[in-house]
């Protein structure tokens, strides 16, 4: 299969004009999930608006994408037309995981989608604000179950900063991770935990059906679909979001990344990709250049911090 | 309109020409890369969203959901008549599937998965149609400590598959335990036993252990047994159709397979694999021919079949109802749904009644079609067999390693494949039952996080486990099912002792 799929695009990279690069993405992650999407949301877009004649997606799951790093860090050094999706569970999982490829062995290009986290109770629940719950933590962390996604991902992370900024010793949380969303929310539904936390989107249906309620969302302005309040306007200094990025190979020239950039820009702006994020309900974030790498720069470290906090990172 | 009137509203719907055309694309891919090595149905379904970008939604859908249930019907072909199981929820069929097709059964048992995962696919997709709202709710009711309870009932009940020696079993099962503790931690995040390879990080593969052990391992074992080896292959013994005294054995077999399979699949938790094992167990707790199982029994391939589809069914319980995805297909079924501004959850229903209703119905068309094109297909499938074995072994040694590559490409991945095949030789040699391992490796896993789960929910009592009368009665049933026979063997034991001490009298 994997010979087909290499014919495939040799035959495509011969027939292709040679002004326009042609692109492998690379989705360190199994077909289905948001990288996943993301890189063959990028494929469809790029094709269709004729940015790149021909654009392939692979597959390398593992390990909250870090074993796709490696791999990419490792094979595409220096080669411009390859190119890496990521986000800022990748943050997380190098540093958990002590990876020894990190997000500076890449050439981060631009933020391109976010998601805000939002923090939910099924709607049987007796909590009714954010506050109420917050001070449940503060009479005994223990007896506040959060059901999210795996640990030291950006589930565990908010709520590891939420603790943090309400004056809570972070190691005492009781985050409960689950494998994968649909079980967390069937937890959350099922009453087995307190409270649960996750990308606003896997929230929204619920809370529109009336079977759960959103207490807060963790993104500095109120997110699209919800009145719920942020953690901010609540009173915790907490600004996360959950984003996606693309970043190219290590070891391009600057003209080398200014085009891989400007492509990207160009997709970015194009209707097609707007279309799109309307279709699949994701928020623009888009971000690039010195902006991007400050922010990223930033949020390593805040990531860091935290993870040392909670006690997942020494 | 009551559920009946929506039901064939739903088969109005389906019976439209282009929906049965994209139905009919459905079954026949999802049974290609159910054959194929190293492409699933997840995979195929990703490939496919942004084609269907432009199509009506309705017919992709049902397209997918086509290739969703065609899966779970080709992955059992590779495990009956090579001994490669593509996916998980196949591996138990290979235990009784693959020593019929060595003893010249090998159409029977093609035939009884085909008509079993019929049978399921019918009886689950029509549960799916009357029951969604109520099983929904009894899915909801299992949390960490009942599904812990449920991996405790799986753990004693597969017991039985352990062979004749409870030490090799044993042995087997906690290698199968050690090898499910490699990998992150899922409920700290640390890595475990990975010793640096970050190839690891995600533990072992549940089909490179199974395709190793199974296929690679038995190819090493006849190659090292040479031409004089006792293992013949018959190619065709008998009848390649079932007989009278196989549809017999079968019809239960399937209901009870279907019975156990639907819920357990639509548990957000539950996973196919689980019900495929349970329904193993069962069957081989009530056959009248125990002896059979371990060297091709019909039954051990029909309940297992027949769960695994139900099973596939039922994981579109929560999807419809919830919007809760819990397969990986599903996941992308989801995603499926979005591209097209469908929202899946507690408002699909009442939203788009069409979309739902004429999905269910497909399946049920798309579950004929399957019958209709994999029954003609069993006379060819058995021909392979006739194919002299140096090219048959030759030809799986191949089939299991682009398999592997295929789902991950990575030289770790095939080095685990090697080395796992050499481990399934040699237990193979001295006389170590396989299965256990795979077992272990399924249900260790889910085990303990739901174990530490349920701990952490209820910080650190242990009455936690307990608490409620589903996970109380689940439990209660699995101490049953262990100490009963044991109680009865002991005092068959003392039956016949007192026998043999008044014989002496």
């Amino acid at each position: 299969m994997k010979h087909t799929l290499l014919s495939a695009f040799f035959v495509a990279a011969l027939a292709a004009p040679a002004f326009a690069t042609d692109y492998m993405i690379m989705a360190p992650a199994a077909p289905g999930g948001g990288w996943d999407s993301t890189a063959r949301s990028m494929q469809e877009v790029m094709q269709a608006e004729g940015i790149s004649p021909s654009v392939q997606v692979q597959n390398v799951p593992g390990a909250g994408g870090t074993v796709g790093l490696a791999q990419f860090a490792s094979t595409a050094a220096g080669d411009p037309s390859q190119l890496i999706v990521g986000g800022y569970v990748m943050v997380g999982a190098i540093l958990t995981n002590e990876s020894p490829v990190t997000l500076a062995d890449v050439t981060p290009i631009a933020r391109l989608t976010g998601e805000a986290e939002g923090i939910a109770v099924s709607a049987s629940s007796p909590i009714q604000t954010i506050g109420e719950l917050v001070e449940m933590m503060k009479a005994d962390p223990g007896s506040v179950s959060w059901a999210g996604g795996s640990a030291g991902g950006v589930d565990h992370i908010t709520v590891g900063l939420l603790a943090k900024a309400a004056g809570i010793d972070p190691t005492k949380i009781n985050y409960v991770a689950f494998s994968g969303g649909g079980e967390a929310l069937a937890a959350i539904l099922g009453n087995q935990v307190t409270v649960g936390i996750s990308g606003v989107g896997e929230f929204l249906p619920q809370v529109e059906a009336g079977t759960m309620r959103m207490l807060a969302v963790s993104t500095a302005e109120k997110w699209q679909g919800t009145d719920a309040p942020t953690l901010m306007e609540s009173g915790y200094d907490v600004n996360v979001q959950n984003w996606r990025m693309v970043a190219a190979a290590p070891g391009l020239s600057a003209e080398q990344k200014a085009a891989v950039a400007a492509d990207i820009d160009k997709m970015v702006n194009s209707a097609g990709w707007k279309t799109l994020l309307e279709t699949k309900g994701w928020a623009n974030t888009y971000l690039a250049g010195a902006d991007f790498d400050a922010q990223l720069a930033k949020e390593v470290d805040s990531t860091t911090a935290v993870l040392k906090d909670i006690g997942l990172v020494k | 309109m009551t559920t009946f009137d929506f039901l064939l509203h739903g088969l109005s719907v389906a019976m439209d020409p282009m929906i049965l055309f994209y139905a009919l694309i459905g079954v026949t891919l999802g049974t290609a890369v159910g054959v194929l090595p190293g492409i699933g149905p997840a995979l195929t379904v990703a490939l496919l969203l942004p084609v269907t970008y432009g199509l009506d939604p309705a017919g992709s859908l049902i397209m997918f959901a086509g290739i969703y249930y065609g899966g779970m019907y080709g992955g059992s072909t590779t495990s009956i008549l090579l001994n490669t199981p593509g996916e998980s929820a196949s591996i138990v069929t290979a235990l009784e599937g693959n020593k019929m097709a060595r003893a010249g059964r090998g159409g029977p048992a093609l035939a009884t998965a085909a008509i079993g995962s019929f049978v399921a696919g019918l009886l689950a997709t029509l549960a799916l149609a009357f029951l969604a709202p109520y099983v929904v709710k009894l899915a909801l009711v299992f949390g960490p400590r009942e599904y812990f309870a449920l991996m405790m009932l799986a753990f004693v009940t597969v017991s039985a598959a352990f062979g004749d020696s409870a030490m090799k079993g044993l042995t087997s099962l906690f290698v199968g335990l050690a090898l499910a503790l490699v990998g992150i931690d899922q409920l700290t995040g640390q890595a475990r036993l990975s010793f640096g390879v970050p190839e690891l990080l995600d533990g072992v593969e549940v089909t490179t252990l199974a395709v190793a052990l199974f296929a690679i391992g038995e190819a090493l074992f006849v190659a090292s047994q040479g031409n004089t080896g006792v293992d013949k292959i018959e190619a065709v013994k008998g009848s390649v159709w079932m007989t009278r005294s196989d549809w017999a054995r079968s019809w239960k077999p399937w209901l009870r397979g279907t019975l156990i399979g639907f819920p357990i699949g639509a548990m957000p938790a539950g996973g196919a694999e689980i019900g495929t094992l349970l329904s193993y167990a069962t069957e081989r707790r009530l056959s009248k021919n125990p002896e059979e199982f371990g060297h091709g029994a019909i039954e051990g391939v029909a309940g297992p079949e027949a769960a695994n589809n139900a099973s596939a069914a039922g994981t579109l319980v929560p999807l419809l109802t919830l919007g809760l995805p819990t397969s990986a297909t599903a996941a992308i079924m989801l995603a499926g749904f979005q591209q097209f501004g469908l929202q899946p959850g507690p408002l699909l229903f009442a939203t788009s009644p069409d979309l739902v209703w004429g999905l269910i119905a497909s399946l049920l068309i798309a579950n004929v079609m399957l019958l209709v094109l994999n029954l003609p297909l069993v006379g060819l499938w058995v021909k392979l067999l006739t194919i002299p074995r140096h090219w048959l072994y030759a030809g799986i040694l191949l089939f299991a390693t682009l398999g592997t590559i295929g789902m991950n490409p990575s030289p770790v991945e095939l080095g685990m494949l090697l080395i796992f095949g050499i481990m399934g030789f040699m237990m193979r040699l001295y006389g170590y039952p396989i299965a256990p391992v795979v077992v272990g490796l399924i249900l260790g896993p889910m085990a303990e996080q739901q174990l530490r789960r349920a701990l952490a929910i209820s910080q650190g009592d242990w009455t936690t486990l307990v608490a409620t009368p589903v996970s109380a009665g689940i439990l209660l049933v699995a101490t049953l099912a262990l100490v009963v026979p044991l109680i009865m063997r002991m005092r068959g034991q003392g039956a016949v002792l007192s026998q043999i001490a008044s014989d002496e009298d």
